[in-house]
């Protein structure tokens, strides 16, 4: 009937023509292993971190990275300013990342994807003041508005996530709302319409899952922007506090040593950067794989 | 044309209201008693503290605040300042200045070199070029630009010693009745080394400003041109026989740019939210700097006419965009 209730025989099919078009991204295939290495390093944080990322070294601050004469290697990527490993504190900090990743884009992606259905199936007036109010949102500079919301909400890893997932949450609304227009008149629609569907199955059933491309590609960009946005109000002071091993309050924490140490700076920003282009790899290669124009050419 | 202005001037006055009202209930909802931090570290009687309260407005119903905050808007009202107890206004057009300077040279580096990157590499569609340029604009896209901010000033300023650190011009300048437009004021003084200054202290900050858009442009031109080298027409133009320049600068080019150019404008809503952060690592005396003082000082009329205004001219710029879009497309002039 729908795309969401396949036999098993067809969703391989669907998923082995995927793999087959996602693969041939060779950029696409070297991200997701940079990103399943990063969650792999994330869980298993505690046995695979040398040393506590709290811990406070004081008869060693400031050692530089272990190829650098005076590093040594019980802290290879050196220590900080008050001793802490910073090695232990980059992969405890993917923990972060990617967590707040995950939230940011599960709310925003909820949200987006109700208001959308609710304002690309009623149409008249429910759409138009969803849509402004997208608008609104959309006219304010992303972390300006972001930052404002958590000097109200107060600085804070949950603030901040909510700041952000709200803030990137139109771009959902957008594009679900666009992909039920499209959809809604179709004839399948039509058809399960007259078999009988209440409005919720329509919805939720029957036109949703013939969006969902769009909505996934979006999504990874998505993550990637949180992931950026979540560093950025870190930077700013807005976000995770200290001592969380966060990358972007590290960055703050180590901006007054830049002229003297290095590795305090480069390391956490290195993190974000390797984080962030291996999710925006995998979603060049997801937009390339679910994009049926591209694929015929 | 006319008909297609208006239209969009009616479609962005619910935006406005809109951001009037997020604006004015945003900083209702920022904690700290706005006349406790007017009244300073000293202290104030509760009778005093009744007064100034009648006095700025506070005791009123909301709506009544926000119909009149309206009403002061369009009389160029923004409030004062708690810090500097200068209107609003008046510090952020001091400011201002120094932010378009940093954006527009941001967003022309970003043009003449994203569109070039972009159109060759898909020219030269999966040669090297094109993998290089293409890995590039998306190690650029993803770039933590304050962080990328201070590498360069690590290398530049700190082993190279090319570059100042923060400022915009060597303390040695000063411009008493200048534009704000520090390389304006610069060469018109006269005064030997204040250009030369003032470009140096441009140079990082906005090539980190650039990254971003540099990357969305190239990212966009290639497709853009990538699409139009498979229409008909250009295949009938190269048929025709044109030299493959031609056919690139005249036939494919130009219908290529017309999007770009609408994603050339979106950029201004990312330098906007880019310059907060490169203003802040450069001490870049702009308007994203100025944003974020004020918010670390709960200065909240600064903060709401900040807002405002910074919303206010990305939709302005959103808006002519709109139309030049549709003076250079052909297709919706004349729909």
């Amino acid at each position: 009937m729908t795309a969401a209730t396949p036999i098993p025989s067809e969703r391989r099919r669907i998923l082995r023509e995927f793999w087959f078009y996602f693969s041939e991204n060779r950029g696409a295939v070297i991200g997701l292993g940079v990103f399943l290495l990063l969650v792999l390093l994330a869980i298993f944080a505690p046995l695979i971190a040398p040393h506590s990322p709290t811990l406070q070294n004081r008869a060693a601050l400031l050692v530089p990275p272990f190829w650098q004469e005076g590093g040594s290697t019980t802290f290879l990527l050196g220590t900080d300013a008050v001793g802490r490993d910073i090695l232990s504190r980059l992969i405890f900090g993917a923990r972060q990342s990617l967590f707040i990743g995950c939230v940011v884009v599960s709310i925003a992606l909820t949200g987006g994807i109700i208001l959308g259905l609710v304002a690309g199936f009623f149409g008249g007036w429910v759409d138009a003041v969803i849509m402004r109010v997208m608008d609104v949102i959309l006219a304010f500079p992303s972390l300006l508005l972001a930052l404002v919301m958590v000097a109200i909400l107060g600085p804070g890893l949950t603030n901040a996530m909510i700041a952000i997932a709200i803030v990137l949450q139109p771009h959902f609304a957008r594009l679900t709302r666009a992909a039920v227009m499209a959809e809604k008149n179709r004839e399948y629609v039509m058809a399960a319409r007259v078999a009988g569907a209440g409005r919720l199955r329509l919805m939720f059933r029957t036109i949703l899952p013939n969006c969902l491309a769009p909505l996934i590609v979006q999504g990874t960009l998505s993550f990637s922007n949180a992931v950026l946005d979540a560093a950025a109000l870190g930077f700013l002071g807005m976000g995770a506090q200290p001592p969380i091993p966060e990358w972007g309050t590290m960055l703050a924490e180590a901006r007054e040593f830049i002229l003297r140490a290095w590795w305090v700076v480069t390391f956490p920003g290195l993190a974000i950067l390797v984080t962030v282009l291996a999710i925006n790899l995998v979603g060049d290669g997801l937009r390339d794989a679910l994009d049926p124009k591209l694929k015929r050419s | 044309m006319i008909r297609f202005l208006l239209g969009k001037l009616a479609y962005l006055i619910p935006t406005f209201i809109g951001i009037t009202i997020v604006a004015f209930g945003f900083v209702r909802l920022l904690p700290g008693d706005p006349v406790l931090l007017l009244a300073g570290e000293r202290g104030i009687t509760p009778e005093r503290h009744a007064e100034l309260s009648a006095q700025l407005g506070f005791d009123r119903p909301i709506w009544v605040q926000y119909l009149e905050f309206v009403g002061n808007l369009f009389q160029g009202d923004f409030g004062l300042s708690i810090t500097t107890k200068k209107p609003v206004l008046t510090e952020f057009l001091t400011l201002f200045p120094a932010t378009i300077e940093l954006g527009l040279v941001a967003v022309t580096l970003a043009t003449l070199i994203g569109i070039p990157l972009g159109v060759f590499a898909a020219i030269k569609r999966g040669s090297w070029f094109d993998q290089i340029s293409m890995g590039t604009a998306l190690v650029g896209y993803s770039m933590p630009i304050f962080w990328w901010g201070l590498l360069l000033i690590i290398l530049f300023s700190g082993i190279l010693k090319w570059t100042p650190v923060s400022g915009r011009i060597d303390l040695l300048y000063f411009f008493p009745n200048g534009t704000g437009f520090m390389l304006y004021d610069a060469l018109v003084s006269g005064q030997s080394g204040a250009f030369t200054s003032a470009v140096r202290h441009l140079i990082l900050p906005s090539v980190v400003l650039a990254t971003i858009p540099m990357a969305v442009i190239a990212r966009q031109s290639r497709s853009a041109m990538l699409e139009v080298l498979g229409e008909d027409y250009v295949r009938t133009a190269r048929a025709k026989g044109l030299s493959p320049f031609r056919v690139v600068s005249i036939h494919a080019l130009r219908n290529a740019l017309i999007p770009v150019v609408t994603t050339i404008g979106l950029q201004v809503g990312v330098v906007m939210a880019g310059a907060i952060l490169t203003e802040t690592i450069f001490s870049w005396p702009g308007i994203g700097k100025w944003m974020i003082d004020s918010i670390s000082r709960r200065d909240y009329p600064s903060v709401q006419g900040g807002l405002l205004l910074m919303a206010g001219v990305v939709m302005m710029v959103n808006l002519i965009v709109d139309l030049l879009y549709g003076v250079i497309n052909p297709r919706i002039r004349h729909s």
